[in-house]
């Protein structure tokens, strides 16, 4: 049995992307330009990581030009910039909980009786 | 406001003048393109009855399982509280146990330990979440929502269809050789990694458990999210439904952990990785290096990652059943529930804060003032949602025109059960009084005060409160008095005594149930009583079960709605027909979900949700809903 | 039988989004969490040896690895642009790029299976040190990932294109969302690689 929609809805399409021709290649453009970026970073991190630094400077580095690559695919790639504020609180959430994850262990193994 | 329209009778509904009509023609009309469209076809029985994607009856596979594995869990107890009330004593019926675990009757230590372990992995996993969740978040939240089905019904499927092998590889590992998973339903290692071969078959079953919860949690949320009807915004959710949404969240993000854990503990076992063995291990008087394994893990790794899920976990366990408390209270106090917003505002930051409270599993395992401090802080603070929702439900009661029917006795009674569960975990939380009851029979107590007479008495009032809108037919009230009567008094039976023996310094998972330790002795003798009351409990269950299936054939019939209430639910006809979506008209929705004794609605005292202003809800005729509550929603267009 | 869900094709007004999308994006979510938990896991192993080995000095291949990381990069750029041929219209195109998504995401496969041979030819197993043991596992869990994505893209070039036919929109919404599982399959990478083979 078909569901009867409500005629009013039918006028409240909301468009999430333009799909015009135009506005499509504008994209891709776009997505070359950030996959050039992120060839770069990859070669910086593996420069970076010839440099032997330090371990506290190695680290740090590495997961900043990590996060800089995962920023531009989150944010071009998955559109995460032009994305709705739902999906955002989610990420905001898990992001929190995620910390949590990682801090919880370490804290402990760090924050022992008797050390 | 007008005077209310013209109305006409037709067979047994009362509609509007000009309105009925319109209805009228629109069913008939639907009807005869359903016959075009499906005309003689039929529907294979595997597709309808096995891999169903209609929630209704994922639902219904859900509970039957659910239930089923209830039974067993709790039947695994039985049988350890026999050899708690006379240890070592010879029992006829453990003979079922065989030779290699119960030899002439008499119970073996890793026997006790393997019921003990499953016992707990059962009832959490396979009996109270699938319950509460998969049998009746499935169920109801579309309808109440107003949704003709979940967002992804062929996922939800898929979902029952993972937790249907993972119990019965749970199962399975009973007849593996060495036994079935012993190390505790938390499977610390280095025990766990070294256990004998059942505990891989846990493992195994856990990840089948666990992707099935993840296909659920994501269904619900999504389904919540975007398939409410016209009107229904978020602050006209019935609260069963706001606690499903929590729910499904924690589900979401806390059980991934728990499988990558599950992940490196299978791992250990079984490529012998040291993720959880630390170096200088000696198994049984060998050396765990000449064992194939080369140390350097952390087995506090595995706590801090299974206590990551399973503290939301038990918010997994409670949020679902305050739902069910809450619409039925609400229903038979014929008013509204008091502090809709802070119950809201409460289960949104029960769940939040239930992720950062998880090391109050661990303050024995050494940790430093500074984390400890911080987990006691959270602890603290995450009992005040706990009594915010508590507190708002007993307010519900105050001035209410109450109907004690068994759905309201169960509802009633969950509220000072799970306050003493409550209360009780307080000195659990503090760590200077946890060192004392740390892994005691206070803790057995504690959590079983919050899941037995807790959770599983709110799942008992959902299944008699909802049982006429699944069949049709209503439940014996005088058997579910005796029920809940019995039910009530075995159960404390069961579990007061406990909080005595954790005080006394009895530890848990003991298989002499504390009787090797001089200390124990002055509590010992309330083994025998708790037993008692555990088989007596058994025998208050039959009545249940008889009532359950008798009741489905010849129980009395009702209409839609007979509880008179205002959620969506009871909108849709009785016993909605699968695959043929919920409603016969996509409802709307006008007002809150608690309308009760509205002074502005003089027809009834009650003003269900989907109403449009002044009509008249029918009358509860057998078979009524559909047409009159069409002939109502085409009024507002 | 065929109920109509609805804001399977076209966005809730209120959240903007198809229900596919969110749901994805949840599931995403949870995965965060997943890998989160093994990375958390390989902190406190680290943090709780004296002595932790470094990449290369184990023999991992960086440069392999490198190759492996703009590879799996290739296959985003790839994956997206099919997605752009379909809002274009562009069935044929989209399809061409949704195999060379495939292909990238083989060769990555491809390139892991001479790492690991190489490993166990080395006498290297999970169970050699806990090291080893988080590598395989993590790399072992994101190929699993990897893998799973093969098939569904492989289902969407073959018998799941012909949705296209009748219901463009809603092929296309589901390439949408392909893509972003792929995508955050290549995240996971681009923080594996520099943590297991560089630090």
């Amino acid at each position: 049995m078909t569901e009867h929609h409500d005629a009013a809805e039918e006028h409240e399409h909301v468009h999430t992307h333009d799909d015009s021709p135009e506005a499509v290649a504008k994209e891709v453009r776009k997505y070359l330009v950030v996959f050039f970026a992120l060839a770069c970073l990859t070669g910086i991190t593996v420069a970076i990581a010839y440099q032997h630094f330090e371990p506290p400077v190695a680290i740090a580095a590495a997961l900043i030009v990590a996060s800089i690559k995962a920023f531009l695919v989150a944010g071009y790639f998955m559109h995460l910039l032009s994305e709705r504020k739902l999906i955002y609180a989610v990420l905001a959430i898990t992001v929190f909980f995620f910390a949590m994850l990682i801090w919880g262990p370490w804290n402990h193994h760090y924050d022992y009786f008797g050390r | 406001m007008a005077s209310p329209r013209r109305q006409i009778r037709v067979g047994k509904q009362w509609l509007y003048a000009g309105d009925a009509e319109k209805a009228l023609r629109e069913a008939i009309r639907v009807r005869e393109e359903e016959e075009r469209e499906h005309g003689g076809h039929h529907e294979p029985f595997l597709r309808k009855y096995v891999f169903s994607t209609d929630h209704k009856w994922i639902g219904i596979q859900y509970g039957i399982t659910a239930l089923c594995f209830l039974l067993f869990g709790f039947s695994l107890m039985l049988l350890m509280r026999l050899q708690l009330a006379a240890p070592g004593k010879a029992w006829g019926i453990l003979k079922v146990l065989g030779e290699g675990r119960a030899p002439g009757g008499v119970m073996l230590p890793e026997a006790y330990n393997q019921l003990g372990a499953m016992h707990g992995t059962i009832m959490v996993f396979l009996a109270i979440v699938p319950l509460a969740v998969g049998a009746f978040g499935n169920y109801l939240v579309p309808l109440m929502i107003g949704a003709p089905d979940m967002a992804f019904p062929k996922l939800n499927m898929a979902s029952y269809w993972c937790y249907m092998p993972g119990g019965l590889i749970m199962l399975a590992s009973f007849a593996v050789t060495g036994g079935t998973a012993a190390s505790g339903w938390t499977s610390y290692p280095p025990l766990s990694d070294i256990a004998t071969a059942g505990q891989t078959w846990w493992l195994v079953g856990m990840i089948f458990l666990i992707t099935s919860s993840l296909l659920g949690s994501v269904n619900f949320l999504v389904t919540i999210i975007q398939l409410r009807a016209k009107g229904m915004t978020f602050m006209r959710l019935p609260f069963f439904v706001w606690a499903q949404f929590v729910t499904s969240f924690l589900l979401l993000l806390a059980f991934p952990p728990l499988e990558a854990a599950g992940v490196l503990q299978l791992m250990d076992r079984v490529a012998h990785t040291s993720f959880f063995l630390p170096s200088g291990l000696i198994i049984s008087g060998t050396q765990a290096t000449a064992m194939g394994w080369n140390g350097g893990g952390n087995p506090i790794l595995w706590q801090h990652l299974f206590w990551f899920l399973a503290h939301p976990e038990v918010y997994v366990l409670i949020l679902p059943a305050m739902g069910i408390v809450g619409e039925i209270i609400a229903n038979n106090t014929r008013k509204p529930l008091w502090g809709y917003k802070s119950l809201v505002g409460a289960v949104i930051f029960l769940g939040f804060m239930s992720f950062v409270v998880w090391a109050h599993h661990m303050f024995l395992t050494g940790m430093g003032t500074v984390i400890s401090a911080f987990f006691q802080t959270t602890t603290m603070i995450i009992s005040i949602p706990s009594v915010i929702i508590l507190t708002a439900m007993l307010m519900s009661l105050w001035g209410a025109s109450m109907r004690f029917n068994t759905p309201m006795l169960f509802a009633i009674t969950f509220l000072p059960m799970f306050g003493i569960g409550g209360l009780t975990g307080l000195p659990l939380g503090l760590a200077a009084t946890d060192i004392h009851l740390h892994d005691t029979y206070y803790v057995i107590g504690h959590f079983h005060y919050v899941v037995a007479p807790g959770t599983i008495f709110a799942m008992f009032a959902g299944i008699y409160f909802w049982f006429p809108k699944i069949t049709g037919k209503q439940m014996n009230e005088f058997w579910g008095k005796v029920h809940f009567w019995g039910s009530l008094v075995c159960i404390n039976g069961v579990f007061f005594p406990m909080f005595y023996q954790g005080l006394a310094g009895i530890s848990r998972r003991l298989y002499d149930g504390g009787d090797q330790y001089a200390h124990a002795h002055p509590a010992l003798h309330s083994n025998v009583f708790i037993s008692v009351s555990a088989w007596t409990l058994f025998v208050f269950q039959i009545p249940f079960i008889i009532n359950f299936f008798a009741s489905m054939i010849w129980g009395k019939k009702v209409g839609a709605n007979p509880w008179h209430a205002t959620t969506l639910e009871w909108a849709a006809t009785t016993s909605p027909p699968l695959a043929h979506g919920n409603f016969a008209i996509v409802p709307s929705v006008f007002r809150g979900p608690y309308e009760y004794s509205n002074p502005e609605y003089a027809e009834a005292d009650f003003w269900p949700q989907h109403q449009a202003e002044g009509a008249v809800p029918e009358p509860a005729a057998p078979g009524g809903g559909m047409l009159s509550h069409g002939a109502a929603a085409q009024q507002e267009h | 039988m065929h109920i109509e869900i609805p804001y399977n094709v076209r966005p809730r007004p209120d959240t903007g989004l198809y229900n596919a999308k969110l749901g994805i994006w949840l599931f995403l979510a949870s995965e965060v969490m997943l890998f989160g938990a093994l990375f958390s896991s390989l902190i406190l192993l680290r943090s709780g040896v004296p002595h932790w080995p470094h990449g290369r000095d184990e023999g991992l291949n960086i440069p392999l690895a490198t190759v492996n990381t703009l590879v799996l990069i290739i296959s985003s750029v790839t994956v997206v642009l099919a997605w752009a041929n379909l809002r274009l219209g562009d069935l044929k195109k989209a399809r061409l790029f949704l195999g060379a998504t495939l292909l990238c995401a083989l060769g990555f496969m491809v390139i892991k299976t001479i790492e690991y041979t190489d490993k166990f030819h080395h006498h290297h197993f999970p169970s050699t040190n806990n090291f080893y043991a988080i590598y395989f596992t993590l790399t072992g869990l994101h190929g699993l990932h990897v893998l799973g994505g093969m098939i569904v893209f492989a289902y969407f070039i073959g018998p799941g294109s012909k949705m296209w036919a009748t219901e463009p929109a809603r092929f296309t919404n589901r390439i949408e969302v392909c893509g972003l599982y792929w995508h955050f399959v290549d995240l996971v990478w681009i923080f594996l690689f520099p943590v297991l083979y560089l630090l």
